[in-house]
């Protein structure tokens, strides 16, 4: 019985994080909801890939405590973490360049579906087997991030706007519960905004929560259903979209006191 | 980069089967069978440090240690205990399988060249032992008596008896890495190799497959060394010398460490060097072995397994 995570999926609770005298965020506290799209925004260095960071187990806190699924996850490692069901991308991409399209999902796949290494090396049918699951599995992906057509070609010869779909397709590869997107929007035009959009919107749909770090405002404010804003490593304000617009505070760390 | 296509696999393994015949054929040649049986056994371990290298991105300046512990584990305990060959491979196995989680598994939580340094000191460890263990091990003269291979009652006492049996090993190894090379582990391999952080964020355990590969790799050496001392019946500390560490690297960077043929080229070309062609460099075969890591690190990244491509892109252009 655990209530917390009926309701909650993600607990940030007073998470300080120091590198050296430098407070990259200091006693941030939130949660979100089970199910929502949650954008946290706030202008550069505020400390938002950061948390990040630490939500996926890249390092952990230097204190505080996340808590996913009702469960502390902070002093996880990475690899871990993604066996909870948090899943990522990067802001600038991470593809495997040395992989194809294809390739890339079926590693996505790693969490929840994977082989042992003596099966691998004898190939025997369990392994066989398992390996036509991925491939299943990846293909599917592909087809509903509308890449399937270009499965063989090498990742790094896609464009950038599919480069940010097709790491969005590996993340969803591990069927997260917590998909963490950190600008998904950065440096895509009009027309890939909106397939990225509409793509976030349709993981939402399947009953994905998406924690997402964007700067294109249009996009936050037509997706999410709450936003964080994030200054100098500090919450200034929690809420909807509407009511962030109105927020003198936020307003003031935008476009400075004036 | 990836795909082990069958037909080359085929005509290699048809070029393994009738060397022995034509060397006995062509008499300039007669003595190469007795080269290819310990190209074999080198490419027994340049198998395991190719992947080590090229998948997992680490290098290890100990293999050779690991070579000795397969040699003298079974030695010991053929020539003093009497124990049973292939069992005594199986022991030499799963001692360099443990000392290989005993060295790696701290070096290899860190990110960075750790384990080259580890494995650096450990090799000049074992080598010590080797050497001073006189009791266990002969000292620097080493031990004699370890018996020839036989299995049910068919002893491969021949150049060439031996020679197939080494070959089957390798056939097998080459086999089982290229599938591992194209399963969902091979893959968790290259993603560690192309990005850690993504990899780590898809779920993969870095520092556990670095780990389990090199232990692999320290499997296949350790093998290989059981296969050299029941060969030659005599074994002796300065084969397992640091220089020998460095020359399997030479081989796996001639070769081409993204490729598995290249572990098989590099063997090849380097224990054919070192044995027949160089004798006529006496001392001076070491600047040989550096003018050649020189050039292949310049002109040849990728090693001689890599030439195809660089020729396929001169036709594109």
């Amino acid at each position: 019985m655990n209530f917390i995570g009926e309701d909650n999926i993600l607990e940030v609770n007073r998470v300080n994080m120091a590198f050296g005298g430098l407070m990259a965020l200091s006693h941030l506290s939130f949660k979100v909801k089970r199910g929502m799209i949650k954008a946290v925004i706030g202008p550069n260095g505020a400390g938002k890939t950061t948390l990040f960071n630490i939500i996926t187990g890249s390092f952990p806190p230097t204190e505080g405590s996340i808590i996913f699924k009702g469960m502390p996850v902070e002093h996880l490692k990475a690899h871990k973490i993604a066996h909870r069901g948090i899943s990522r991308t990067f802001q600038t991409v991470e593809l495997f360049d040395n992989m194809t399209v294809l390739e890339n999902v079926m590693l996505g796949c790693h969490t929840r579906i994977r082989t042992s290494f003596l099966a691998s090396g004898l190939r025997l049918p369990m392994a066989r087997k398992k390996e036509a699951q991925i491939r299943e599995k990846a293909m599917k992906i592909l087809k509903f991030i509308g890449l399937a057509e270009k499965f063989k070609d090498p990742a790094d010869s896609l464009p950038l706007g599919e480069q940010k779909i097709l790491e969005i397709g590996r993340a969803l590869a591990g069927d997260p519960d917590l998909i963490c997107l950190d600008e998904p929007a950065a440096g895509l035009n009009e027309t890939e905004t909106y397939v990225a959009s509409s793509l976030i919107r349709a993981i939402n749909a399947k009953g994905i929560t998406v924690l997402l770090v964007e700067h294109d405002m249009k996009v936050i404010m037509n997706i999410s259903d709450e936003i964080v804003v994030l200054n100098y490593g500090q919450k200034i304000a929690e809420g909807s979209p509407d009511q962030i617009q109105n927020n003198a505070r936020v307003i003031e760390a935008y476009l400075g006191s004036g | 980069m990836l795909r082990i296509g069958k037909l080359p696999i085929a005509v290699f393994a048809l070029f393994i089967v009738a060397f022995p015949w034509i060397a006995h054929k062509v008499p300039p040649i007669e003595n190469y069978t007795d080269i290819m049986i310990f190209v074999g056994i080198y490419c027994l371990i340049t198998l395991g440090l190719s992947l080590l290298m090229g998948y997992a991105g680490q290098i290890s300046i100990g293999h050779a240690a690991f070579y000795g512990i397969g040699a003298y584990t079974s030695a010991i305990l053929t020539a003093n205990y009497g124990l049973d060959p292939w069992l005594c491979m199986f022991f030499g196995i799963i001692l360099s399988a443990v000392v290989a989680v005993l060295v790696g598994a701290p070096s290899l939580k860190l990110r960075g060249h750790y384990l080259a340094m580890a494995t650096l000191a450990f090799g000049i460890i074992v080598y010590i032992v080797f050497n001073e263990e006189t009791a266990w091990t002969g000292g620097p003269d080493g031990m004699t008596g370890i018996p020839g291979l036989s299995l049910l009652g068919f002893a491969f006492d021949s150049v060439d008896r031996y020679y197939y049996l080494v070959w089957i090993f390798v056939f097998a190894a080459f086999i089982f890495t290229a599938n591992l090379i194209q399963s969902d582990t091979g893959r968790a391999l290259r993603a560690i190799h192309a990005s850690e952080p993504a990899a780590g964020a898809m779920g993969v355990d870095i520092s556990g497959y670095k780990l389990l590969v090199f232990v692999y790799s320290a499997v296949l050496a350790s093998l290989a060394g059981s296969l050299y001392a029941h060969y030659l019946n005599f074994i002796n500390p300065s084969t397992f010398d640091l220089f020998f560490s460095i020359k399997l690297l030479i081989m796996i960077a001639l070769g081409g460490m993204y490729n598995l043929w290249g572990a098989i080229i590099g063997a090849g070309l380097i224990t054919f060097l070192s044995y027949e062609w160089l004798h006529y460099f006496e001392e001076f075969e070491v600047i040989v072995y550096g003018a050649i890591l020189l050039v292949v690190t310049i002109f040849l990244p990728k090693g001689l397994a890599g030439t195809p491509e660089i020729v396929e892109g001169w036709f594109r252009k």
